[in-house]
């Protein structure tokens, strides 16, 4: 018999991720177990990880980090391949398109605070999107839009507010020169 | 103040235009739910729209008299008729889109518009 041994070779960048995701993910189960008045409102605590992995190693590291949370939260909340699992699948594919855009804005006049309201509107943009075409095909669901645009406003400030505060404190302490992308 | 030093003079600016898409998402999307409105007809043609979200009374001159039509709480019906079997009136309120109220023999219907109709026309 002939013993074959499966390795896989993972990178520093690998190890990366998935520390950072396994952060996004806890995040992830909090915010699921918030409770809150409105179905669809949520503060999107996770989304904290994906403004600061975007900040610190760029657009590629942060969409690994949001899709791999995406897939693994819905595993643990047993939603996997369900509309909700489709929901935050859809949200989360519209705020990384608009963070792709958000990052190239200029540094000195937007900061991470910018990006996570631009990422919060787009999140629920697409996601109502995808419930009028798919779950609720009622323009009764537009109702609502009011209430998640507000929901999106604060909570895209605060978890904006929350990320530019820990990448300010991470820079203030002195951080091994590779790690810094500012 | 610890806060607000993080906020950078752009991110201002967003905040703002995201207050201005709240404050305008208001009316879009209240208003397109609201146009719900019944179309009251004379003659098979348009004699009126009712926005079914104001509570009014309208009198209708057919070729038998008037019949009067009422918008209460988001619904229409037939108040009176001047026609023999008062089929009409007898059919209550209207609520739903697509639902008619015909009043044959004086010409007047009353239909309510908007959403999807469930059918095109109906015929006896």
């Amino acid at each position: 018999m002939i013993r074959s041994v499966i390795e896989l070779r993972t990178t520093a960048e690998d190890h990366r991720i998935a520390q950072l995701t396994a952060a996004a993910i806890g995040l992830a189960l909090i915010d699921a177990a918030i409770p809150l008045p409105l179905p669809g409102v949520k503060p999107g605590l996770a989304n904290i990880v994906t403004l600061i992995v975007l900040a610190r190693y760029g657009w590629g590291t942060a969409a690994w980090v949001s899709g791999l949370r995406v897939i693994a939260g819905g595993l643990l909340l047993g939603q996997f391949l369900s509309p909700g699992f489709f929901m935050s699948l859809t949200g989360a594919a519209f705020s990384l398109i608009v963070l792709g855009g958000a990052v190239r804005l200029p540094k000195r006049w937007f900061g991470p605070v910018s990006w996570s309201i631009l990422a919060a509107f787009a999140h629920i943009g697409g996601q109502v999107l995808l419930a009028r075409l798919w779950l609720i095909p009622h323009n009764g669901l537009f109702y609502l839009v009011p209430f998640f645009a507000a929901a999106a406003l604060a909570f895209g400030i605060i978890n904006g507010l929350i990320a530019t505060r820990l990448l300010d404190e991470r820079a203030a302490q002195s951080l091994p020169p590779d790690n810094r992308v500012r | 103040m610890r806060w607000l030093a993080l906020i950078r003079p752009g991110d201002w600016l967003v905040a703002a235009l995201g207050t201005v898409a709240c404050v305008a998402s208001v009316p879009l999307a209240w208003q397109s739910g609201a146009a719900d409105k019944a179309v009251v007809r004379l003659h098979g043609e348009i004699f009126a729209e009712l926005d079914l979200s104001r509570n009014r009374r309208i009198e209708v001159r057919g070729p038998l008299g008037v019949t009067t039509i009422a918008v209460d709480k988001r619904r229409v019906r037939v108040v009176s008729d001047p026609g023999e079997h008062q089929y009409c009136v007898r059919q209550g309120w209207l609520e739903r889109a697509g639902e008619i109220a015909i009043c044959a023999p004086n010409q007047v219907s009353v239909q309510i518009a908007g959403g999807k109709e469930p059918y095109d026309s109906l015929s006896y």
